[in-house]
């Protein structure tokens, strides 16, 4: 390998300006290996019990070991009942999962959160709230949700099974740079609109695929206002424009909420870590491979109405009609979405009634979004006819709720207040919607079955599905 | 010729295929590799009560040995579980033609030996309407100078990756690929915890 070989995209060493995903490429990059790829260092890589019991069987029968089981974490968070903390509550399947996980950490010196530890939870919740996510570092997970570290302007992405195999490994990647995308979203965004809302807003601009290939950096006075948890909620939605990382420069936000984290730096550590992170930003002349410019105070509240997260309008909007779409293939997955959904061109949201109501995820379970929904169901009562399940990210979330008596606001709206878990985000446990049972949730994906066969899946913030539980139907936020 | 691939092509023309179709969740919770044929497109293919959709083309009698997957738009979207590939492949698909496919899944399939072909729209819907008239469109996949033959028509070039191409052809052990770098990956340790001595956990 040859420099002269570098394809054109590739991110040479002496290349300046940077964009700040070029930033922490270069702190990573181990060495080239040739046409345009890299070795990539990771420096934390969490794990579930879905996607890693291949990978650790792979790393048996050629008798490897983990080569860093202290930059390692493992949760139990897909697989789990979010009704009970017993390893055996939805069956011998899920706990022969569950323990291979359990043997897997045992064997490896892995640290795990299983669902006895107080902290056990969602691995895109866990991680930020111990601190396990810090800036510039590169974070993988086989989950595409991973994306959502991003938000402390680390470098965060989805992998494969085949891939956590290599991570285990090797604590590396074999990787080709992405092309770079920068989104700017002006100031202020009104204040009935959630980071959910922007997220949605943008898939719609931008479609589930207009991301593909993409590193994504959000900036500009909409996002620097928004909090951790909102940055969080954005950049896990990167996934759901088809990016293959998302991105927010950390700034006195990211450290006020790193500070005192478990696993953030202390002391002259600290100090240092700070002065480093400060760095972690685009060069003001860094040159993106797409600029994108969003008008914060043109986003509403928004809700899909679809089987796409780009199937998705604002609350006041009609239902589009499949028959203004030009291309015909959308045109046709416009149709089908309408009739699996159960809805008409032209209706409004506002008059569907819903059945379920599911607040939590790794999108919206943290406690910003549960003191959110709290002041929506404050002193009400879920409408008739409504089930709603209110189900924390991780023990932490839980435990915050509590001290602040969320728990008791949603148990006496009529509420079930839950364990900590993926949960009906994809409905692989006992938590899912019965055939066309229609769901207002605060999860990620409104695919087709994703929240279980002919369930009908709405995706809203935190405030929008708790105001539905309380109204019985989709209606305007205050 | 030594072909990459040969097979029959199997028409999906839908946009957005998310791996949640692919394979859904209840087939997750397996912790082997294998077993994963009979999930595919599960709930394409079968109706509520369990009885196969005839009406799918997978269940298709003309189609049970294709090999060759032509689909449409952002095809893999979605979860990155690698369950997806595998279903796909465990079924008998090696090739998948799209005009585009998601990342993570993308690489999931070369981590198989699996090939994604992505060709502009115009082709794409120009092998559409092939297979809308013949069943049994039959692709000669040459990866070695990234050509797609089929029968007496003109062949299709296709751009592809120089480092996946390498890949597929070479069928690397990647893992061990990257253990003759150890040495390399230890220095960089080094300088790496010194360089930030607050993520060091040793």
């Amino acid at each position: 390998m040859t420099n002269s070989q570098i394809s054109k995209s590739h991110i040479s060493k002496t290349y300046f300006p940077k964009t700040l995903y070029e930033k922490i490429w270069e702190h990573h990059c181990i060495q080239q290996l040739g046409h345009g790829t890299d070795l990539v260092y990771i420096d934390r890589h969490l794990v579930h019990e879905v996607t890693s019991p291949q990978a650790f069987a792979g790393l048996r029968q050629k008798n490897r070991r983990v080569h860093a089981p202290s930059k390692t974490f493992a949760t139990m968070d897909h697989n789990v009942s979010t009704r009970s903390r017993e390893i055996d509550a939805i069956g011998e399947v899920s706990e022969k999962q569950l323990m291979a996980l359990t043997n897997n950490c045992h064997d490896n010196q892995i640290q795990l959160f299983d669902l006895k530890h107080e902290d056990q939870g969602i691995v895109h919740v866990v991680g930020p709230e111990q601190g396990l996510t810090l800036p510039g570092m590169t974070i993988v997970c086989g989950d595409s949700h991973t994306s959502t570290h991003g938000a402390f302007g680390a470098l965060a992405f989805g992998i494969g099974t085949s891939e956590v195999e290599h991570v285990l490994a090797t604590q590396t990647l074999q990787q080709q740079p992405s092309k770079t995308m920068r989104i700017h979203v002006s100031g202020p965004v009104s204040k009935s609109v959630s980071a959910k809302d922007i997220a949605l807003h943008m898939i719609q601009k931008l479609g589930t695929a207009g991301g593909t290939g993409y590193v994504i950096e959000f900036c500009g006075p909409g996002i620097s206002a928004l909090t951790m948890e909102g940055r969080m909620t954005l950049c896990n939605m990167g996934i759901e424009m088809g990016a293959r990382a998302a991105l927010v420069a950390p700034d006195e936000t990211t450290f006020k909420y790193l500070k005192g984290k478990d696993h953030a730096p202390k002391g002259q550590h600290w100090e240092q870590a700070v002065t480093f992170w400060k760095t972690l930003k685009s060069d003001e002349d860094a040159v993106f491979d797409q600029e994108i410019q969003v008008d914060g105070k043109q986003i509403k509240p928004h809700v899909t109405w679809g089987t796409s997260p780009e199937q998705v309008i604002a609350i006041d909007e009609p239902i589009p009609d499949p028959a203004s779409e030009a291309n015909l293939i959308k045109q046709q997955a416009m149709e089908n979405a309408l009739k699996y959904m159960g809805l008409e061109a032209g209706q409004k949201l506002s008059d569907v009634p819903v059945d379920i109501v599911f607040i939590g995820s790794c999108t919206n379970g943290r406690i910003e979004d549960f003191r959110a929904a709290a002041d929506q169901v404050r002193g009400k009562q879920v409408a008739q006819g409504v089930t709603a399940i209110a189900v924390p990210g991780s023990g932490r979330v839980k435990r915050q709720a509590e001290i602040e008596g969320l728990d008791q606001i949603f148990i006496q709206a009529g509420f079930e207040w839950r364990e900590p878990g993926c949960s009906m985000c994809l409905a692989m446990n006992d938590d899912r919607l019965e055939p066309g049972q229609r769901c207002a949730a605060t999860s990620n994906r409104n695919f087709e079955g994703r929240q279980g066969r002919g369930g009908r899946t709405h995706l809203v913030s935190p405030q929008m599905a708790a105001a539905a539980a309380v109204h019985g139907r989709f209606t305007h936020v205050a | 010729m030594q072909f990459f691939h040969s097979g029959q092509v199997l028409p999906l023309d839908r946009n957005n295929v998310d791996t949640d179709q692919i394979i859904p969740k209840q087939f997750l919770t397996s912790v082997d590799r294998d077993g994963f044929a009979e999930a595919l497109f599960f709930d394409w293919r079968y109706h509520d009560d369990g009885s196969e959709n005839t009406d799918f083309i997978l269940n298709h009698p003309d189609y049970q040995r294709a090999s060759i997957l032509l689909t449409q738009e952002n095809f893999g979207c979605g979860s990155s579980r690698e369950h997806a590939p595998w279903a796909l492949q465990q079924w008998g698909f090696e090739v998948i033609i799209a005009p585009s496919f998601a990342d993570i899944f993308f690489n999931n399939c070369v981590n198989n030996n699996m090939l994604p072909i992505t060709l502009p729209k115009k082709t794409i819907n120009d092998l559409f309407a092939l297979t809308a008239n013949i069943t049994s469109v039959q692709l000669d996949i040459d990866l070695a100078n990234q050509m797609i033959h089929c029968g007496g028509f003109a062949p299709i070039a296709f751009d592809i990756d120089p480092e996946v191409k390498r890949r597929l052809l070479s069928g690397l052990d990647f893992i061990g690929q990257t253990e003759q770098h150890a040495s390399a990956i230890h220095e960089f340790e080094q300088r790496y915890h010194e360089k930030f001595p607050w993520l060091n956990p040793f």
